[in-house]
């Protein structure tokens, strides 16, 4: 079902807001896989569409044209319904604001996925907790989001991520909000349990301090795939500006 | 996902319950404020309330309400009484006439004369002494309110007198009548004593009253007194609602009370519908998140819909505990006795909340279904 190994498949993808003098082209054509088993990195700078590719690719956002298909299925026949269907049962989302609800306990916040999926409330919650004290906040699960540290915030949004578990894994600048230590510590949780050989995690980031935990690191400028690098430095895709990709990671 | 949508709700305390207490302090006064107006306009109709033993009121033609009375003739009551369907029918007697204490104070009153042989048409609660009292001569029945205000800050005690135009009458009882609209002492006595304590007039029948037979009902018998007599005869209840509507249309009062009850129904459901409406929109980063998460439309429509119709109905019956408390403490004043919380005005008011809660609900849900999901990952 999904071809080549690619979780996520785009072939010149496109995507405007507005028309005429408005218009506003925020992806130009982009092409981007995601493996399975791989993290896949999308960088680049504030406003270049990384966001955006990430929302098409998610189901949040219609393109305006190209090809995409995620798990080896396009979107663009599903009813809105079952496109939230969809993204319920094989997406999981880590945001830079964490977007816990403040309102419920850590655990209740790691529940939701599965109570969205009809999950009785109780096993949801048993579910949560275990993930959550491998995600090692076994202490923290009744605590509240407010009462979190940002680290630790991002480590309950991770295990919301994750505690269905999606086939893919979408996060938004995931340490954005943090300091080095605890991004880093964010980060590697998320390549020892978000990387799986049947699931696929896309990081959009400009952090370029994670960038070492990348399998493969897309950046994009102005609506478009630059190129795409593996962590041996190869050029897969796109010429010039590796080098400096290189030296981003080593810093 | 009905509990994370009343831990959205109940979560924010401030929020949670400044939309409580909107909606509660917006019941509250819906219901006080209908309920005072119901129950001062159902008081214009008071001493026809009063009467239970009769459903049929016979009238001059021209009669509008209860206070404006033309003297029927006496033969009216023989005439009446020869319609068929009839099953029996006395007079009734309604005066003014001014009563004084020994002390010198005094005070207009509603005199009511009972038919002497039955003393149909008198309220049946009493708080001291007898109607069957009232077979004495000279003597008279007066409610509570009467004899406060006759006799201020006096133990209640029977057999007191009073001045009446120049008849020295006596109290055999003191009852529970219903407070009229004027709230002047309501008194009760024979027809043929009445007639005597008020100025003799030509003709001194105010009304008459009648209960059908059996096998007719009381709104044919007053089509058949009216037919055949070419009075007005009207039901009990159509009596009372000619009352209402007479002081509706001749008083300022649903002027007064109008505008209390507007502005306490636009006030209290502005500010709880739009708190209410604030909180959604506070909330549209959650319910972003929510929808990118995989939850569909329906469940985020039913969990606003739980929330409003939760703190809807936790804060209506907030506020009418708050209203039904306010006329327990007040039903026992004299001034304000025999006021209660109506069902009609709970019913209205939870109408008017009910309404209010779909209108916040539909402009909070139509801002969650047309929010973008992917506005959760703009900063």
């Amino acid at each position: 079902m999904e071809s080549n190994g690619h979780a996520i498949s785009c072939h010149d993808v496109q995507k405007h807001y507005g028309e005429g003098e408005t218009r506003i082209d925020a992806l130009r054509g982009v092409d981007f896989d995601a493996r399975f088993g791989e993290l896949s990195f999308l960088v680049g700078p504030s406003g270049c569409g990384k966001t955006t590719l990430l929302c098409v690719i998610a189901g949040l956002l219609d393109r305006t044209g190209g090809d995409l298909t995620v798990l080896g299925q396009s979107l663009d026949g599903l009813a809105d319904r079952d496109r939230v269907l969809f993204r319920r049962k094989n997406l999981g989302f880590v945001f830079q604001q964490y977007n816990l609800l403040p309102a419920l306990t850590a655990a209740e916040n790691v529940a939701v996925p599965l109570l969205a999926a009809e999950v009785p409330r109780k096993e949801a919650l048993d579910r949560a907790k275990a993930l959550l004290s491998r995600l090692g906040l076994e202490k923290r699960v009744q605590a509240l989001p407010s009462k979190l540290s940002g680290g630790q915030q991002q480590r309950v949004a991770l295990a919301r991520a994750l505690v269905h578990e999606p086939r893919i894994v979408v996060c938004d600048e995931p340490t954005a909000a943090l300091d080095h230590a605890t991004g880093e510590a964010v980060m590697e949780l998320l390549a020892s349990n978000a990387v799986q050989p049947d699931r696929a995690v896309v990081v959009v980031t400009h952090d370029s301090r994670v960038f070492h935990h990348a399998h493969s690191i897309a950046r994009m400028d102005d609506g478009k795939i630059v190129d795409v690098t593996r962590p041996n430095g190869s050029v897969v895709e796109g010429v010039g500006e590796v080098d400096s990709f290189q030296k981003e990671a080593a810093l | 996902m009905n509990f994370v949508a009343l831990r959205m709700l109940t979560g924010d305390r401030a929020k949670y319950f400044g939309l409580v207490f909107a909606i509660a302090f917006c019941t509250f006064l819906l219901e006080n404020q209908t309920s005072i107006f119901a129950n001062i306009l159902r008081r214009t109709a008071s001493q026809i309330l009063d009467v239970t033993d009769a459903e049929v009121w016979i009238m001059d033609p021209k009669t509008e309400y209860w206070d404006q009375t033309k003297a029927l003739k006496d033969t009216d009551l023989t005439r009446v009484r020869g319609v068929a369907g009839v099953g029996w029918a006395v007079r009734l007697f309604k005066g003014n006439p001014v009563a004084r204490t020994s002390t010198g104070k005094f005070a207009a009153s509603f005199l009511i004369g009972l038919d002497d042989a039955t003393l149909a048409g008198a309220p049946r609660q009493m708080q001291m002494g007898s109607w069957e009292r009232l077979r004495e001569p000279d003597s008279v029945v007066i409610d509570k309110a009467g004899y406060v205000l006759l006799f201020p800050k006096e133990p209640l005690r029977l057999d007191r007198t009073l001045e009446m135009n120049d008849h020295m009458v006596r109290i055999v009882g003191i009852s529970d009548a219903s407070p009229p609209f004027a709230s002047l002492p309501v008194m009760h006595t024979r027809y043929s004593e009445a007639v005597g304590f008020v100025g003799r007039e030509r003709t001194q029948l105010s009304f008459l009253i009648a209960q059908p037979a059996a096998g007719v009902t009381p709104k044919e018998l007053t089509a058949r007194i009216e037919k055949q007599t070419g009075l007005r005869a009207r039901t009990t209840r159509e009596f009372m609602w000619d009352c209402v509507r007479y002081y509706l249309r001749n008083t300022g009062i649903p002027v007064n009370f109008g505008i209390t009850i507007g502005v306490a129904l636009v006030v209290g459901t502005v500010v709880a519908g739009q708190t209410f409406y604030l909180f959604t929109v506070d909330n549209l980063k959650q319910f972003g998140a929510l929808k990118a998460i995989g939850v569909t439309n329906l469940r985020l429509t039913g969990m606003i819909l739980l929330q409003a119709f939760s703190v809807g109905a936790l804060g209506f019956a907030i506020g009418t505990g708050m209203a039904a408390s306010f006329f327990e403490l007040t039903l026992h004043k004299l001034a304000t006795r025999h006021i209660v919380l109506m069902w009609q005005c709970v019913g209205i008011t939870g109408a008017a909340i009910f309404f209010v809660v779909i209108v916040a609900s539909v402009l909070s849900i139509r801002r969650v279904l047309v929010l973008e999901p992917a506005a959760v990952f703009q900063g």
